[in-house]
């Protein structure tokens, strides 16, 4: 299990950089659905299959999709036209410092006593349980969210029809 | 057999770090959004972490919340730059300064 989750991490930080590097676009998103289905193996491995499931269909279907189509509607030939205006030295130093934030974050927790870790109780993470708190405990949340999303619906369609006239 | 939760943070730090840095280096906004959805992934990874190391389904829940508004974004951040493109006819932040000053 332990090698198994070391080599999705593997996978998910190598496409995680593949998705700066790569000059197109297209390729940074496809590289970046890889990462979405790598971490959804990660979910799987921390007892959380319905969290798994709804990340291959939200982030890597649905949003993914979403990103690929806006790309090839847009159709930027030259991905980065306009030359690279940033200094060698701003990247560089942006660069370290999330490094070093990250490298920060890391050493804390290993300080900090994070405590035991608990026996993995039957059904953790299944749907019947994500429903069951969904829809008592969350259940305010749960429906502001479709609000949300209305909102966000209705936003995207208003901003996207502005010019078409 | 059970994971560490070290693993899990360590990876989730380093996701969120290869974020920033997309964002802090690159030009096109479109990649620079997709880095954006990679650091809310990784924020995700360490929520579903905790999750499972103190076996507590609340922080699913927060990841099943952050999804949610993450999809909300993408849909509006997309018609946003598509609308700019539109306008601008480019999607390299260095040129889109008009609120700049």
């Amino acid at each position: 299990m332990e090698v198994l989750f070391l080599i999705l991490a593997a996978v998910a930080l190598i496409s995680g950089v593949l998705v700066v590097i790569q000059v197109n676009p297209v390729r940074s998103a496809l590289y970046l659905i890889l990462n979405f289905f790598t971490v959804a193996g990660i979910y799987l491995l921390a007892h959380a299959e319905f969290i798994a499931a709804i990340q291959v269909i939200v982030y890597a279907g649905a949003i993914m999709v979403l990103f690929l189509f806006v790309i090839m509607l847009l159709n930027l030939r030259h991905p980065e036209e306009g030359g690279e205006k940033q200094h060698l030295a701003q990247k560089l130093s942006g660069a370290a410092l999330a490094g070093v934030t990250a490298l920060l974050v890391i050493y804390t927790c290993t300080r900090i006593n994070l405590g035991p870790a608990k026996e993995n109780v039957p059904g953790f993470g299944s749907a019947e349980a994500v429903a069951r708190s969904l829809f008592t405990d969350y259940l305010l949340p749960f429906e502001v969210t479709s609000v949300l999303l209305l909102v966000a619906l209705i936003g995207a369609v208003i901003l996207a029809w502005a010019r078409l006239d | 057999m059970v994971v560490p939760l070290l693993y899990y943070i360590a990876l989730s730090s380093a996701l969120f770090a290869i974020g920033v840095i997309g964002v802090l280096i690159r030009r096109n906004a479109i990649i620079i959004f997709m880095c954006i959805e990679m650091m809310l992934n990784a924020v995700n990874l360490s929520l579903v972490g905790f999750a499972d190391h103190y076996q507590a389904i609340d922080g699913q829940m927060f990841v099943f919340f952050v999804m949610t508004v993450a999809a909300a974004e993408v849909a509006v951040g997309l018609a946003l730059i598509v609308a700019i493109f539109r306008n601008k006819a480019t999607v390299n932040v260095d040129e889109l300064n008009l609120m700049k000053w």
